[in-house]
């Protein structure tokens, strides 16, 4: 008996083991992977991985410390909770998509001039890596709206690239370039390979700077915002109007918050939920994340219980910390402010 | 001597647990799913696959059209708005805070031929409740999960 049971007990193990030991590449690629970086890698929230010339240019162990650490504050996550096994299969999958080999690079680190380097980073690199290394704006290559570029620049200033780059890597990018993207070969406009290794040292030394960069815990912050209003339902649902209007936002709808989930006439009229948008802020929030729907449509809830009315709104400031996206936190500081405002005048 | 009914019952426990531990490996904080299907469709079988799980669909918020009606470019973009009326009801009552995340939504928007559907994890709003929302969390979570694998295996 148990034989038995210790025989059920080893097959029952062995059932549950596959995630880690018999890892299938398409199927964490497709549960983790394709939604940003489209289903065949070519692309959409992320970058395009399948791109050949970007295959042919990293190794394994850049992938591997891609998906681990990801990119902090540049939405891609860190994939921490992986085996190593499952890594690896993502990786072979990734590599699938092309027939040339993995590239291979020394672990000797490149010397050079980092004073120099930067001087040539300002003259060759910034236009599109930005004057400190932190990339271009945006997510991907397009989403709902057309892009100019079929990549954006990557952040070589991140902690996760500076992580995941070697020495090596980023010096054969320079001068082979990537071909199907912006990067160009700087061997071809003029650059020498002692200038090269100088711009890897600059770049090597973004590494001094990565205090601001860690993901930053949501926690800290409180979930909603709460304010207390001396006035009636009535009163308080036209001074939230007035102050988001005032604030150039649109009223776009009042409803019951049941509204929709249970009959009309069973709807709780304590409960109304007051949506304004302003469009020119939507259109620059979903450039900058196209996932921001999460925050959409702004809304505020006026809520009465025991004579006291109450309005809530949703913490842009913690909402945003979901997302890794730096870009989005500083449209998210300027939300809260927003936000912070509305209520405060609506219950002054 | 362990009897037969002692070994099911370990053995239950044990599938429960690898189980109940497998699907917390990989919680992420955002949900997100590419459907290779056009936005209709996907549109129309999100709402199917949320009413199956026992939701109401209370609103979709048509973004994309405020958004041209305003002069700028963009493709289809909704926001769906769900939940169960009952669940709802006791959240709000005992976690007022809540009313301002309430109800659920997904957003669900075209990329091309594709439609990429995001979720918040519903954790995230563990904060108003602590332990005591655990297990609303964990369902909602795992019926957005649920719903999110089918719109990625329908293809």
């Amino acid at each position: 008996m148990l034989k038995r049971f210790f025989t059920c007990l080893l097959i029952t193990s062995g059932l549950y083991l596959p995630a880690s030991v018999y890892a299938d590449g398409a199927g964490l690629y497709a549960r983790h992977c394709a939604a940003c970086h489209g289903a065949e890698g070519n692309g959409g929230v992320g970058v395009p991985l399948a791109l050949p010339a970007f295959l042919k240019s990293v190794d394994d162990a850049f992938l591997s410390k891609s998906i681990r650490d990801g990119r902090p504050g540049r939405v891609m996550p860190a994939f921490s909770k992986l085996s190593d096994v499952e890594v690896k299969s993502l990786v072979k999958y990734i590599r699938s998509w092309s027939d040339s080999p993995a590239a291979t690079f020394s672990t000797v680190a490149v010397h050079g001039n980092a004073r120099h380097g930067k001087k040539l980073f300002a003259k060759f690199c910034a236009s599109c890596h930005g004057a400190n290394g932190e990339g271009g704006h945006g997510t991907g290559v397009t989403f709902s709206r057309p892009r100019d570029l079929p990549i954006i620049a990557p952040a070589i200033n991140n902690a996760g690239f500076l992580t995941s780059a070697s020495d090596q890597l980023i010096k054969r990018t320079l001068m082979q370039g990537r071909e199907g993207t912006p990067m160009v070969s700087f061997l071809k406009q003029g650059m020498t390979e002692a200038d090269i290794n100088d711009v890897v040292a600059y770049v090597r030394s973004f590494e001094k700077n990565q205090s601001n960069q860690t993901q930053e815990s949501f926690d800290k912050e409180p979930l909603t915002l709460a304010y207390e209003s001396p006035y009636d339902m009535k009163g308080t649902i036209d001074r939230v109007k007035a102050a988001a209007k005032g604030k150039n936002f649109r009223i776009i709808r009042e409803q019951k918050l049941e509204n929709g989930l249970v009959k009309q006439s069973e709807e709780n009229p304590n409960q109304v939920i007051v949506y304004f948008c302003n469009f020119q802020l939507l259109n620059q929030a979903l450039t900058v994340d196209p996932r921001v729907g999460l925050f959409l449509p702004c809304r505020v809830t006026i809520s009465e219980s025991k004579g006291q009315v109450v309005i809530y709104a949703i913490n842009p400031k913690r909402l945003s910390k979901l997302f890794n996206n730096h870009e989005l936190n500083k449209l998210c500081d300027g939300m809260y402010e927003t936000y912070t405002s509305i209520l405060e005048e609506a219950t002054l | 001597m362990i009897m037969l009914s002692q070994i099911r019952a370990m053995l239950t426990a044990l599938l429960l647990t690898v189980l109940f531990c497998n699907s917390f490996v990989h919680a992420d904080e955002i949900m997100m799913v590419r459907a290779q299907q056009s936005f209709p469709e996907a549109m129309s079988k999100l709402q199917e696959q949320i009413k199956a799980k026992g939701y109401v669909v209370s609103r979709v918020q048509r973004v994309d059209i405020g958004l041209t009606k305003s002069g700028y470019k963009t493709d289809k973009y909704r926001v769906v708005f769900f939940g169960k009326p009952d669940e709802i009801r006791h959240l709000v009552k005992n976690y007022p805070e809540l009313q301002a995340y309430l109800p659920l939504k997904i957003s669900i928007f075209a990329e091309g031929s594709d439609t990429i559907l995001v979720a918040a994890n519903p954790h995230h709003l563990q904060k108003a409740g602590g332990k005591q929302l655990t297990r609303l969390m964990t369902r909602w979570e795992q019926d957005i999960a649920a719903i999110f694998a089918t719109m990625r295996e329908d293809e």
